[in-house]
């Protein structure tokens, strides 16, 4: 088992390794001079000068890449352009909102999804069934912001339960934390909820015919049980797979949605790189956010075990 | 000697096809509801400059921010402007910018799909740079290269592409490994059939259906980040009017007039939903083997 895992993470390495260089060849193939583009176009030559300095955009492209490299590895991520701090700095200041919203979306999605994924394949054609495949569809087709204002409409506006915007950390006081991150939870859970809510019903159908469903049943175990332990669990391995893989719908979703409810978040941290074209700290976020999803599926991976003794490492 | 074999006619093949989605149609009125949404969808957002509506960019300050009325039936945003109109010409870049990413991530990752299915000694790198493609979440890809492309329509077009080749990769290769195995694939490549032939007569067209259902899903999921992009200042640019941009510059505006956001929100919503279901009901349809997957 621990031989697998060290195996599997070393096999992350060169698709990390990979990444690295995509990201930073991102600004390299653009079209146009680096420095010009990260300027900006009101720039006058002499900060544009300053920019290829300070990145040293005026070495050979390997040599860039070489110095880079080595950087990262001691994670230092270079220096942002509009503030001057350090990239891993800003992003470290930032890691606290986004991490919970993230979790809190994680569990209130798959607690709700998984339950409901699993009744809609067993009162299958139903209009519990149909009612259920139509919030999914619904959550597929409307964007993670129109979400966000209506449920601010809704909640913050009209039955005033919940704040408009903004943060409270957990460590500063939970029923603040608690009442600022419900809603942008909600909201960034709907995608996600839709997709593992559709991937329990498909794979529940499959598993629901198989023989040892049948006899479960006959040798007269309660539904539930059959439910849950037997045709769940078997379906637990392309499910917990489809959380992995939909961890990327929910890094898209938090830039989005944290613009939406003013959290300030690495989400933020991205809008306010982009709209000043700050490209060290959009190349750190984006290696963070991609490394993250890579270890998360790994780990996933790993879980497989739990639900299928099969399967060995 | 030489072999030869009855093939049927590429239009009674065609009449084939065509008679199973009309089939589909029936079995499926969801599907034609798609359709239906879609078509009217297109329509109203390409005759929009036809249909004698305001002009989407005329600014008139005087009558900024007003309710719904016979004049304007949206309302007005924060510069005076037609809300319906600016929601109908909106429609054009989100359907633009949908169909261009389905047909090029299709046709990009079907060309590279196809080799790395059917060439061995490539597939091993080919498949190693998808999968690190794969493991930068798309958003944010689509999100960075914009900004370093500068925001265009074509931009965010390609930028929603690449991300997407990946899938359609991975997806293509899969059928042409199922493929290769095939009786027939391997008649063809003991008669001496040269490579490209067997991959363009005997694998290409059973690579078809799945990726036409494939290519919705991109098509939906294009028009849904299309949206992001413009909404975090990182896509179309602000003097086209597009359903993103509608909403993202009617954001601080929203508690006054909500339809700033509401209408935009639900053409769009809509328009998704339709592509779903079409996409959906052409799965049933082309493709029985997936019908029991998501």
């Amino acid at each position: 088992m621990y031989v697998y895992i060290l195996r599997r993470l070393l096999a992350t390495i060169p698709i990390m390794g990979l990444v690295a260089v995509f990201v930073f060849m991102l600004l390299h193939l653009s079209p146009g001079d680096p420095a010009v583009i990260i300027a900006g176009d009101f720039a006058n030559e002499e900060q544009v000068d300053k920019i290829r300095e300070a990145l040293g955009l005026n070495d050979p492209l390997h040599v860039q890449f070489g110095r880079w490299l080595i950087d990262l590895l001691q994670g230092d991520m270079g220096e942002s352009i509009y503030s001057g701090m350090p990239v891993t700095e800003l992003i470290g200041q930032r890691v606290e909102p986004t991490l919970m919203l993230t979790l809190c979306t994680m569990v209130i999605a798959i607690s709700l999804a998984i339950p409901l994924g699993v009744i809609a394949a067993w009162k299958v054609g139903t209009w519990i069934d149909r009612a259920v495949m139509t919030l999914a569809v619904f959550g597929f087709s409307v964007p993670v912001f129109v979400i966000g204002y209506l449920l601010i409409l809704g909640g913050s506006r009209t039955l005033g339960w919940f704040p408009v915007q903004g943060y409270t950390s957990i460590f500063e006081s939970i029923p603040g934390f608690l009442s600022h991150i419900t809603l942008p939870a909600l909201t960034l859970g709907a995608v996600y909820m839709a997709l593992i809510a559709r991937m329990t019903r498909a794979t529940m159908l499959e598993v629901l015919n198989e023989d040892y469903v049948r006899t479960a049943y006959a040798k007269g175990l309660a539904t539930r049980k059959v439910l849950v332990k037997h045709a769940l669990k078997n379906a637990m391995v392309p499910i917990s797979t489809t959380i992995g893989l939909g961890v990327a719908l929910l890094i898209g979703g938090v830039v989005v949605t944290e613009s939406v409810f003013a959290i300030p978040g690495l989400g933020r941290l991205t809008v306010d790189a982009v709209l000043r074209t700050d490209y060290p700290v959009i190349q750190g976020v984006i290696l963070v956010f991609s490394f993250t999803y890579v270890l998360l599926n790994l780990l996933i991976d790993l879980t497989y075990v739990l639900f299928d003794p099969r399967i060995r490492y | 000697m030489s072999l030869q074999v009855q093939e049927l006619s590429f239009g009674t093949r065609l009449r084939h096809r065509i008679g199973v989605v009309a089939d589909s149609f029936r079995r499926n009125p969801t599907m034609l509801f798609g359709v239906a949404v879609l078509t009217l969808m297109a329509a109203s957002a390409f005759l929009a400059p036809w249909l004698g509506l305001p002009d989407p960019m005329q600014q008139t300050p005087r009558e900024r921010l007003q309710p719904p009325s016979a004049e304007a039936l949206f309302g007005t945003d924060m510069y005076g402007r037609d809300l319906f109109s600016r929601v109908l010409h909106g429609g054009q870049v989100s359907l633009v910018v949908g169909l261009s990413v389905a047909a090029l991530a299709t046709s990009i990752g079907l060309f590279i799909g196809l080799i790395s299915g059917f060439i061995r000694s490539v597939d091993a790198v080919i498949m190693r740079l998808m999968d690190a493609l794969m493991s930068i979440p798309s958003i944010l890809l689509a999100i960075a290269l914009v900004a370093l492309w500068g925001s265009s329509v074509q931009n965010v077009i390609l930028a929603l592409t690449i991300p997407e080749v990946p899938r359609v990769v991975r997806l293509v290769r899969s059928v042409v490994l199922m493929l290769r195995d095939q009786l027939y694939v391997q008649a063809a490549i003991a008669c001496g059939t040269s490579t490209p032939r067997i991959l363009i007569r005997h694998i290409l067209p059973n690579t078809i259906p799945p990726l036409i259902v494939q290519a919705t899903y991109i098509c939906a999921q294009a028009v849904i980040f299309e949206a992001y992009l413009s909404f975090v200042g990182a896509g179309t640019p602000p003097e086209i009017p597009s359903w993103g941009n509608i909403m993202a510059e009617g954001r601080m505006f929203f508690f006054q007039t909500a339809g700033i956001i509401l209408y935009p929100g639900a053409f769009l919503a809509l328009t998704v939903f339709a592509i779903n279901t079409f996409g959906d009901g052409l799965r049933d349809a082309l493709d029985p083997r997936m019908q029991r997957r998501v």
